[in-house]
């Protein structure tokens, strides 16, 4: 048997024989019901809830360390720390020390 | 005044689901006679076209308007075609022991006669959607799209998403696969 013309055959046959296009009553009213019921999946609404919920334990969070930093016995420690000029002076001298020794070595020459 | 698709589209991703109603009506035809292709039941063609339409609202705001909607709209309905012979690829009929009497009848006229059997005749129409059915979900793509509806390589790797060469090796690989499923048809009714 020649397969290749049985092949032809029924391939012109489904050519010759196009499906129907007939589409079922109302169906339109269907697709716009399901549709209708189908939750559509709001992105931007998901992310904006779980950055309000991130930001809500955050400062659950920073009220909680605050209050443990404020009753906490031990962060007096803190207190003997040295006072906020000094350690602005130490970091200008540090940052600035390079430049006061280049400055240093022009005077001496 | 009539609304332009474009018109109708920028209503739906606006908020009015209504105006997907047109959309529906006048693409719908085309929908069913592509799903008819895939699925001989009416209910399976039914749930076909209605997820293309589901998936085509849910991915709207992703249609680029660089091709018309048509052409989107297809490649949403081939690729749902695809997925749906992938999920029913087990169901398929394993033997061709159940021909009805005008389908045997057209066979051995052609065996006979190959010049005696018409094309035209509605035996040869069920006997192809049975040989169809027995092939492998990218084969029965393959085979629908560039011999039964004669589109062009470029054409279907644009619908399905595939690469060019890949549609050229899968539809060499589908027509090996019909002649064994037409071989495995004849020997079972005539040896």
């Amino acid at each position: 048997m020649n397969q290749d013309e049985l092949h032809r055959k029924l391939i012109a046959a489904a050519r010759r024989n196009p499906p129907s296009e007939r589409v079922p009553l109302s169906f339109e009213k269907r697709v716009l019901a399901r549709i209708r019921a189908c939750p559509v999946a709001d992105y931007w609404g998901l992310w904006s809830d779980a950055l309000w919920r991130s930001a809500a334990s955050c400062v659950a969070i920073m009220l909680l360390l605050g209050a443990w930093w404020w009753f906490n016995p031990a962060s007096g420690a803190l207190a003997s720390a040295p006072p906020a000029s000094n350690l602005s002076q130490d970091l200008e001298n540090t940052v600035l020390a390079a430049a006061e020794s280049e400055q240093s070595l022009d005077l001496s020459r | 005044m009539e609304r332009t698709e474009t018109d109708l589209i920028a209503a739906v991703l606006g908020g009015d689901t209504a105006s997907f109603e047109p959309l529906v009506v006048k693409y719908s035809p085309r929908l069913f006679a592509t799903a008819r292709r895939y699925a001989r039941r009416e209910s399976e063609v039914e749930d076909i076209v209605q997820e293309i339409w589901v998936k085509a609202f849910q991915k709207l705001g992703g249609f680029r308007r660089e091709a018309p909607f048509e052409h989107w709209l297809m490649r949403l309905a081939v690729h749902t075609c695809y997925d749906f012979l992938r999920a029913h690829q087990r169901s398929r009929e394993a033997a061709f022991s159940d021909l009805f009497q005008a389908e045997e009848d057209w066979l051995e006229r052609f065996v006979s006669q190959p010049s005696s059997a018409a094309e035209d005749a509605d035996a040869a129409r069920q006997l192809v959607g049975r040989a169809l059915e027995q092939l492998s979900p990218p084969a029965r793509l393959v085979i629908t799209l560039l011999e039964i509806e004669e589109r062009s390589v470029k054409d279907i790797a644009s619908l399905t998403g595939w690469s060019v060469p890949l549609v050229k090796v899968r539809a060499f690989r589908a027509r090996a696969e019909m002649r064994k499923v037409l071989a495995k048809m004849t020997k079972e009714k005539y040896l």
